[in-house]
């Protein structure tokens, strides 16, 4: 997958997730529970919901890499390379 | 015969906006049957029937604004019969003179104006709505039987309505509410400082072998610590009603879910202290998703014995809450952090921890009471494999 298809897949997720918010407003620094208010659960969903997207099982240790759109486009890039 | 009336949904609750029907005339409901979805501040909201047999008669409008106690539907009891005599036609005066009529028994239908102009007829209905609307009803094309001017009509003819803001209405809805806890109950306040370090390690093993879809978060394990313990201690699990404090059978736990933009309602979670952890995520899991979609049922607003606030991963230390009426006791949980914790051997070591708050009616129970059901939570989070 290019780096546009990741970021487009992950903020489809964020979209299922959340969906009061506008992926067109979601900044590639925005943290996804700083800034856009995610709670827990909607982080654990928002791992589902990658995980039958793109098939990356996200480890808990991990999430941390996935806080903002920038660094999940990173983190998911390198997982689906491996 | 019974009357299915609209449903209080709280004691902020005053009127509601009937916006679907679900059941029509002739249909039979059983009790718990979602007949009907009323716009309250809460969002839209799905009533469920208390009543069971066949539906006689629907004796609301959608889009009428109802008070809380007016008749929405007639409902026949299964074993009562077919009416004997149809309704009399409202034109059928008896013998009685018309002022000397009886009061009409529909309560909420206002009566209808003594002599309508020539050539109007209108609803009971439309013609409150014109009213509130400002509508005259005179310019109104009427679509109802023998070109009667029916609700649908004055809407039609009326300028489009500023849509309510709904947070704006929900700010209302909790001010009322808490307004109305703090002026009534006698609130005390307790906390307690939660080891939750075998919690952390329990649940952080548990979720490495787990798919996303199934791992468990700490909130699951604090809200079945918590119903598990307040089914062990009545005072701080019911309702305080007009005859005084009513414990409650069963722990039906609020859990308060923090709205995007503003806003709080707390669904009540069945039997929480039955449920198995999984099942306390799949109910969790689902009683968010449709407090954000504005789709919660009736029951789930008014069953709560218990409300559990969480303030989540990224919050503050403690809360002080505020009861929610006719509760008596809500419990806040602030966020775990790392914290350095005395060790018995006198040395400090880093270990997970929360405080954990107590929000109690002193009506209903004694700081001795809260205290017993604090420390029960925190002894039941330091065992999650019995959860």
């Amino acid at each position: 997958m290019t780096d546009p298809e990741i970021r487009a897949a992950f903020l489809a997720a964020l979209s299922d997730v959340a969906p009061d918010i506008d992926p067109a407003t979601v900044g590639g620094g925005d943290h996804i529970q700083d800034d856009l208010e995610l709670d827990s659960m909607d982080v654990l969903n928002l791992v589902a919901t990658l995980h039958k997207a793109l098939g990356v099982d996200i480890p808990e240790a991990d999430y941390p890499q996935i806080a903002t759109l920038d660094l999940a486009a990173r983190y998911l890039a390198r997982r689906l390379a491996s | 015969m019974a009357v299915f009336t609209m449903p209080s949904l709280g004691a902020d609750m005053e009127a509601g906006t009937l916006v679907e029907w679900m059941i029509a005339p002739g249909d039979t409901v059983k009790r718990g049957d979602i007949v009907a979805v009323v716009e309250t501040q809460k969002g839209a909201i799905e009533i469920e029937i208390f009543q069971e047999g066949t539906v006689e008669r629907l004796e609301a409008e959608v889009g009428q604004d109802l008070p809380v106690g007016a008749p929405l539907a007639l409902i026949r009891g299964a074993h009562e019969g077919a009416p004997q005599t149809p309704p009399p036609p409202a034109a059928s005066a008896p013998a009685a003179p018309l002022a000397a009529a009886p009061a009409p028994s529909r309560p909420a239908a206002p009566p209808a104006q003594a002599t309508p102009g020539p050539g109007l007829v209108a609803s009971p209905a439309a013609r409150v709505r014109a009213a509130e609307l400002g509508v005259d009803l005179a310019g109104v094309t009427g679509t109802g039987p023998g070109g009667a001017i029916v609700l649908a009509d004055v809407a039609q003819a009326a300028p489009p309505p500023k849509p309510a803001d709904p947070r704006a209405e929900m700010r209302k809805a909790i001010a009322a509410a808490m307004a109305k806890s703090k002026r009534e109950i006698p609130h005390y306040y307790l906390f307690h400082s939660i080891d939750l370090q075998a919690a952390t390690d329990w649940l952080t093993a548990t979720n490495a072998t787990r798919l996303p879809e199934t791992r468990l978060l700490m909130g699951a394990l604090i809200a079945k610590a918590t119903a598990l313990a307040a089914a062990g201690v009545p005072g701080v699990n019911g309702h305080y009603l007009a005859g005084g404090f009513e414990p409650a059978r069963s722990v039906h736990l609020g859990m308060a879910v923090a709205l995007r933009g503003g806003g709080l309602i707390a669904p009540a979670i069945r039997d929480a202290d039955s449920l198995t952890l999984d099942q306390m995520m799949a109910a969790m899991r689902d009683a968010v998703a449709r407090a954000r979609a504005g789709r919660l049922r009736s029951s789930e607003l008014t069953d709560g014995t218990i409300t559990l606030s969480s303030l989540g991963e990224k919050g503050v230390d403690a809360m002080a809450g505020i009861i929610y009426p006719p509760q008596v006791a809500l419990v806040g949980f602030g966020t775990p952090r790392a914290q350095p914790a005395a060790q018995d051997d006198g040395t400090l070591a880093p270990r997970q921890r929360v405080t954990a708050s107590l929000a109690a009616d002193h009506r209903a129970s004694d700081g001795r009471i809260g205290a017993r059901f604090l420390a029960d939570i925190a002894d039941r989070l330091q065992h999650p494999e019995e959860l």
